[in-house]
């Protein structure tokens, strides 16, 4: 019997794998804090760009308007998009994402752009990878890793759109399930290193994306780590789906996910007390990446790298996290001052669960 | 007797380093080695209950509802979910009866248990419950292969399991057979599926007892050995069951029945059993369970008599009674109308919301006074509830529809009150979430609280392109148009929005609305864009009713006054603000300057050029350019011209004041106590850099002046220019001859003779009164000679015919910057001219 092995991924995983990106993130992660990037959509909005620039060649004729669909930029302003990857490379990011946050049938439903999703990912994972083996071969002391990006959709599989109607649901777990893995498996092909199933709103969708990764390792045999983030949406310290930090994390911990964490919706400074509950509870590596601040009234963020890196000083100081990194309104000059903050302190001691008086 | 009582020691040293079970609703709960029993909701079961079923099959999945939630108030920590019933459709009912408790919060932060014996019910629940619930149940009974392939399924959904001890044989009755098959099950789940142990959980069969049969009498005995022997050998598995099935030869006795779950329980829990379904309000005391009765219940438990079950049949003939009535905190109920529909909006609770609502509505005057009165009132404390984290979004959505509940009731009454003419339609009222953003809730809300309040709601629902929103508020003639976002590019959509609505000339008032707008991103990006009608930023739905109701009504001219008049106040602090927090370097400033086009066909020659002058002008026709609007603000009264003359507050003051004003202009005019001048120059002119240079003539070889314009050096958001003056002059390398005007004005002279009489005199009033007409005809000789300006001295608008009113709207082509207010900060250029 091997009881002792079977929950604790620390312990399962990692000996079973057989991947090479999984043994050097193992590695990385025990050593020090691993830097991720910061945002996309923020750097790319500094370009202006018009209508013609997202449509490229490929949908000049489209009949829907598509600015604003960033991830179309990965097909048609590609130059931008390894611009900006190499940017947060060039300030010590171990780990970028790549730019498809939005790159589901569900999500280009919006734009009329269902039909381009294998493309988008492969593309935005090739033109990552392309960018990362560059720096990694300039440097193989620190190698860089890709994380394939998956948003949550637009859709929430357990909230209804309709007030007057509260047991309608626009989208299904099966559906969900299936964009899902349609993204993933062209990540996979566009040569990510590993998964970001990133700003978790509703906790159904991101079970239906683990189901996704379950049913892809099944088909593929190729085993990807995960990573997980969820978002606090509001002062009440829920998901917008209503769960509160430590009933996301039990919803989720089935699937033996590299790391758990926090990304986007709140400032570092409002992150900290579900961060802590995190770092105390999962038996995964710790992941946080918060916004520049909150918007301020103009919808912008303002909160300096140097304000961010200070912000982010408690949770390293308290060795709370294991990667790093930043979300809406962050800069390459945000993730260069929390990568030299990072670099001083030593990363989280994963929780090895022995016994039931660790545990709440 | 044999001894079932768990050893507890044992259970610690074979669960060492194991976690404890942990499940979630949108709360989590955990199960450890040593927690105190679990209790598990079984009224929303069809096949335990018949209420349960009758209003499943009756479609009543509001009371249903009622049901699971009863069960939470009542004590329940988990609740079992059961649809199995032949004339039902178990999948559809499971799936609607789960995603409606998602939306009920009160309900839904207790973990869910699926139950049924049909997989694919159990499946389709698993699919639409966000947290980690329980499956009850699988079990050997159609052998290993599809133990083993739910087993793993339920595994990578997230679930827990109950296995039942059944197996190809059929279910186990003694204890050895219970032993047997959980042994064997949990060796599978563990070895082969790699099942977490702490998440099996066994339920050895719980059978009725005191059924006069002989093979019964050990049922209870036997589960209770199994139960201790499942805790005390398999590590981290747990032990359930469900109570009732024990008391079922007593059904009709809910005395005798409470008495038997609660021994039942009380033994049960000393030999292991962690979890149960359980009615908690059929549950008597242990204590409290009279001696008698009790001593008759454990005889036939524990089988200590052969006479047992008749002596109990024997007690039960005369204790027939109702049991305990369900214990829910309803004192709350005894408050006043107005307390309890802000409770019920709170709470979310609408099961009596239509009677209190009628309440409500027959000691009111009017059907309205309850929407505006306690319900909006029951709103607000949602709002800040919300606001301050004690509420989160689901129970919000929840007080909408109860809220919307009560509304529903209340419009026939306001409909029968408009048909009686007692009202007029208040209006309509398009709403829409502006493209990019799905979020409506908040759209949704003020909806319907605008629908409360007699007006036509047009919803054009979310992810709304402006096109669509442009058109049909013109096809379906909109009164008001509300946009709606909760994401940060919502608020670049809706200054879009706005700007589209002027090109299009729709003169319909602007409602902005949602999470992330503000007051200062209208005032600042919306309102600048949109002069057409209002743009007014609107905080929430109980303003909302408030500001359409102005919008629509007598108020409107000052609420839009008051509204652009905060707003420009904003705009400035802003940017004074931003402008000392953010600067561009100048010669970044200068590279982001306005780069026009000029075009030599755009530029109409000047019929003069040079310098003219005009002494004694007449006053009279200068007095038909006045401005009257700063003339009240200089006496603090606020207001436009001439709506000022009627407004409800400072109305009368005013009409004082502009008769004792015209009464001066007159004698100022008559008397001759002013005497207007006015120069006006034009000149060649073109732009270098930041300089515009004059010409003598249009050989443009002599320079004649030069001026020095200033820069706007601030860090603009949306990347608009840094303007200067000097942008508007044709560059001299565009080769285009350009020019430019100025002029100089005074009604000022003669006027020291007059100030120093009303001073003689103490008569301030008059002093200030003829300061401040020389003022407004300062201007309005400025606007008089600016007009003669273009329509004869250069002559570029000949064509012009704009009334006084479009004149200070500035209508006209051109400018006209004074040095010294902000197109040209800078005073010193003044000298020039002279």
């Amino acid at each position: 019997m091997s009881l002792n092995n079977s929950y604790s991924f620390q312990q399962s995983w990692f000996f079973d794998s057989n991947s090479m990106h999984k043994t050097d993130l193992q590695a990385l992660l025990n050593k020090r804090i691993l830097i991720l990037d910061g945002a996309m959509g923020t750097m790319i909005q500094q370009y202006a760009l018009d209508e013609d620039d997202f449509r490229g060649e490929r949908l000049k004729n489209h009949h829907k308007s598509v600015r604003g669909n960033n991830d179309l930029l990965s097909l048609s302003k590609p130059d931008i998009i390894k611009t900006i990857h190499a940017a947060y490379f060039e300030v010590g990011a171990d780990i970028i994402e790549t730019n498809t946050f939005s790159s589901t049938t569900i999500a280009q439903a919006d734009y009329s752009c269902e039909h381009l999703v294998y493309d988008l990912n492969y593309e935005s994972a090739r033109l990552a990878k392309e960018v990362a083996e560059k720096f990694t071969s300039l440097n193989p002391e620190k190698p860089r890793f890709v994380a394939g990006s998956i948003g949550p959709t637009n859709k929430t599989a357990s909230i209804s759109p309709d007030v007057n109607d509260p047991g309608f649901r626009a989208i299904t777990f099966d559906e969900l399930k299936q964009a899902f893995k349609e993204q993933m498996q062209a990540l996979q092909d566009g040569g990510v290193d590993l998964f970001l199933i990133e700003t978790v709103i509703d906790t159904l969708n991101a079970k239906a994306a683990l189901m996704a990764a379950f049913e892809l390792r099944d088909e593929t045999g190729v085993d990807l780590p995960v990573m997980l983030s969820g978002t606090i949406t509001d002062a009440s310290g829920r998901t917008l789906s209503g769960q509160t930090t430590e009933a996301f994390l039990i919803s989720l911990s089935h699937f033996p996910l590299l790391s758990v964490g926090i990304n986007c919706a709140l400032g570092a400074k409002n992150m900290l007390p579900y961060v802590k509950e995190l770092s105390r509870k999962a038996p995964f590596y710790i992941s946080v990446y918060p916004n520049a601040g909150l918007p301020n009234e103009m919808g912008e963020y303002d909160e300096t790298p140097r304000m961010m890196a200070d912000q982010l000083q408690e949770f390293l100081d308290d060795g709370l996290v294991n990667i790093v990194g930043g979300c809406c309104g962050t800069t390459p000059e945000h993730i260069k001052a929390i990568a030299e903050a990072a670099s001083r302190v030593a990363p989280r001691k994963p929780i090895v669960v022995q016994t039931s008086e660790l545990i709440g | 007797m044999m001894n079932f009582i768990l050893d507890k020691q044992k259970v610690d040293e074979l669960n060492a380093g194991l976690a404890p079970l942990k499940l979630s609703g949108l709360e989590p709960l955990t199960v450890r080695s040593d927690s105190n029993f679990i209790n598990i909701g079984e009224r929303t079961n069809v096949t335990g209950s018949k209420k349960f079923l009758r209003l499943i099959k009756e479609d009543k999945f509001d009371e249903a509802l009622s049901v699971a939630r009863d069960q939470v108030d009542g004590g329940a920590q988990i609740i079992d979910i059961n649809m199995d019933e032949g004339m039902l459709n178990g999948v559809e009912s499971m799936v609607h009866f789960l995603n409606l408790i998602q939306a009920e919060p009160d309900i839904a932060r207790v973990p869910i248990m699926i139950d049924s014996s049909k997989w694919e019910i159990i499946e389709a629940g698993l699919k639409v419950v966000q947290g980690k619930c329980i499956v009850n149940s699988i079990s050997l009974k159609a052998g290993e292969a599809d133990f083993l392939e739910q087993a793993r399924k339920v595994k990578r959904y997230g679930a827990a399991v109950i296995v039942m001890a059944f197996d190809e044989e059929g279910q186990a009755d003694s204890y050895e057979r219970r032993i047997e098959i959980c042994e064997r099950s949990y060796r599978l789940l563990v070895d082969q599926v790699g099942f977490q142990p702490q998440d099996i959980i066994f339920d050895p069969n719980i059978f009725p007892v005191a059924t006069g049969m002989d093979e019964h009498k050990l049922n209870a005995i036997n589960f209770f050995r199994a139960a201790k022997w499942i805790r005390e050998n398999l590590p981290g598995a747990h032990v359930s069951g469900g109570v009732s099935n024990v008391s079922f030869s007593f059904r009709g006795n809910d005395l005798v029945r409470e008495a038997i779950h609660s021994a039942f329980l009380y033994h049960g829990i000393r030999a292991g059993m962690d979890m149960g379904i359980v009615n908690p309000a059929m549950l008597e005391v242990y204590d409290d369970i009279e001696k008698g009765l009790l001593e008759r219940v454990e005889d036939v438990l524990l089988n200590r008599r052969d006479d047992a079950t008749e002596r109990l049949l024997e007690y039960a003939e005369t204790v027939k009674g109702d049991g305990k009535k369900k214990v829910v905190d309803l004192a709350w109920r005894n408050a006043p109308v107005e307390s309890r529909l802000a409770h019920a909006l709170v709470h979310g609770i609408d099961e009596w919301i239509v009677a209190d609502t009628e309440e409500a509505r027959s000691q009111s005057a009017r059907p309205l006074d309850v929407i505006e009165g306690p319900l909006m009132a029951g709103m607000n404390v949602v709002g800040d509830l919300f606001g301050s984290g004690k509420m989160f979004l689901p129970q919000v959505v929840k007080s909408a529809r109860v809220m919307k509940k009560s509304v529903a009731y209340l419009e026939p009454y306001i409909d029968a009150e408009k048909m009686s003419g007692d009202r007029q339609s208040a209006g309509k009222v398009l709403l829409a979430t502006v493209k990019g953003d799905v979020h409506d809730i908040g759209k949704n809300i003020v909806g319907v609280v605008l629908a409360c309040n007699g007006y036509e709601i047009i919803d054009l629902g979310v992810m709304v392109a402006p096109e669509v929103i442009l058109k049909a508020a013109i096809d379906q003639k909109a009164d008001i148009i509300g946009l709606s976002g909760l994401i940060t590019p919502s608020l670049d959509e809706m200054v879009y929005v706005a700007k589209e609505m002027e090109r299009h000339n729709i003169a319909i008032p602007l409602m902005i609305g949602g999470a992330t707008t503000s007051k200062v991103h209208t005032a600042v990006k919306i309102e600048p864009q949109f002069a057409k009608a209002e743009v007014i930023h609107v905080l929430d739905a109980s303003r909302a009713v408030t500001v359409a109701g102005s919008l629509l009504g007598n108020d409107r001219q000052r609420l839009g006054d008051a509204t652009r008049k905060e707003y420009a106040t904003m705009r400035s602090h802003y940017e004074n603000k931003r402008s000392q927090k953010q600067m561009l370097t100048y010669a970044n400033a200068k590279a982001n300057r306005l780069k026009l086009h000029f075009d030599q066909g755009q530029v109409i020659k000047p019929s003069f050029i040079g310098v003219k002058q005009f002494q004694q002008i007449d006053l009279t026709e200068v007095a038909e350019y006045i401005d009257w609007t700063p003339f009240f603000r200089t006496w603090e009264l606020h207001g436009k011209y001439p709506a000022i003359l009627s407004d409800a507050v400072v109305g009368i003051e005013a009409t004082k004041l502009f008769a004792d004003a015209k009464s001066m202009l007159d004698k100022i005019i008559s008397e001759q106590w002013l005497e207007a001048r006015a120069s006006i120059g034009i000149w060649p002119a073109n732009a270098i850099e930041d300089d515009i240079i004059l010409y003598s003539d249009d050989t443009r070889k002599t320079e004649l002046d030069r001026f020095h314009m200033l820069r706007q050096q601030a860090k603009f958001v949306a990347s608009a220019p840094n303007l200067s003056l000097a942008d508007f002059i044709a560059p001299i390398d565009s080769g285009v001859a350009d020019y430019m005007g100025g002029f100089a004005v005074t009604t000022g002279i003669g006027i020291e003779e007059h100030i120093q009489r009303f001073e003689a005199d103490h008569d301030d009033y008059s002093s200030i009164m003829l300061k401040a007409l020389a003022d407004r005809l300062a201007e309005a000789l400025a606007e008089m000679m600016h007009k003669r300006v273009r329509t004869e001295i250069w002559g570029y608008a000949s064509a012009e015919a704009l009334d006084n009113v479009q004149l200070i709207a500035e209508k006209y082509r051109g400018i006209r910057p004074a040095p010294g207010y902000p197109a040209c900060p800078d005073h010193t250029e003044k000298n020039n001219f002279v």
